[in-house]
């Protein structure tokens, strides 16, 4: 059985902690552990923190950002979207340390930070414009599995 | 988010207390600069027991307050981070640059 909510909000830092904390609620449905509540939160503030400082570089106007959750039995699968510029070239943007923007300390880890925390993770185009990044997380083992009748 | 200090003689510690993401990183940053800029320390202590949370953008925020120190010959330590925290600090290899001091 799957369950799944979507929330909408504007590229801005100030919702980054509100996005991260919705997330985490909602996977809370699960029993998730500490760690992996907290590598969760993590994960999807790199995602986020990515939409706001890359995808609009018009300040002008305040750009949109997506988040739709989905869980499962034994997984939560989060995928992020904007419909911001896009990334010129994704398997660069995702070598660690790899940065567009170094003048303003950025440290290049946002993808490998994803990466290490999630099970799986995906970075596509979005259609007009814009960039998709899709993650997966393993909440409950194979011992769920097995006891759960 | 909030950052406390002192100094004890030429050592300064800094103790950030909540969650550091893009939000809280011009504060963090410019806070830093200003109790180490100009002042006579020899070293500098993060004490991270209270930061509640940490993503990358942490990692660039050290990473630029160690270009700035380093000239200076001012070492950086790291105190007491959250495993959640420490996560993210091992995964970016800062420890090969700063010291994990408890």
């Amino acid at each position: 059985m799957q369950n799944q909510m979507t929330v909408i909000f504007d590229a801005d830092t100030e919702n980054e902690a509100f996005a991260r904390n919705t997330v985490a609620a909602f996977c809370a449905l699960l029993d998730p552990t500490v760690d992996q509540i907290n590598d969760i939160k993590t994960a999807v503030s790199e995602a986020v923190t990515n939409c706001i400082v890359h995808a609009y570089p018009d300040k002008s106007t305040r750009g949109k950002i997506t988040i739709t959750t989905t869980i499962s039995d034994d997984s939560v699968h989060i995928v992020i979207s904007d419909t911001g510029v896009g990334i010129d070239d994704v398997s660069s943007a995702m070598q660690p340390f790899f940065t567009t923007k170094p003048e303003q300390e950025r440290s290049g880890m946002g993808f490998t930070v994803m990466e290490s925390f999630t099970d799986s993770l995906t970075v596509e185009q979005n259609k007009p414009s814009g960039t998709i990044v899709s993650m997966t997380k393993t909440i409950r083992g194979a011992d769920w599995k097995e006891n759960r009748h | 988010m909030t950052i406390e200090h002192y100094k004890k003689s030429d050592t300064l510690f800094v103790k950030l207390c909540g969650e550091l993401d893009e939000h809280h990183s011009a504060y963090v940053r410019t806070t830093i600069d200003m109790l180490t800029d100009g002042d006579v320390i020899k070293r500098v202590y993060i004490d991270m027991s209270e930061l509640k949370f940490m993503d990358s953008t942490g990692i660039g925020v050290l990473i630029g307050r160690y270009k700035r120190l380093k000239p200076r010959g001012i070492p950086i330590f790291i105190q007491s981070p959250p495993p959640t925290v420490d996560k993210v600090l091992k995964l970016s290899g800062i420890y090969e640059i700063m010291t994990k001091a408890g």
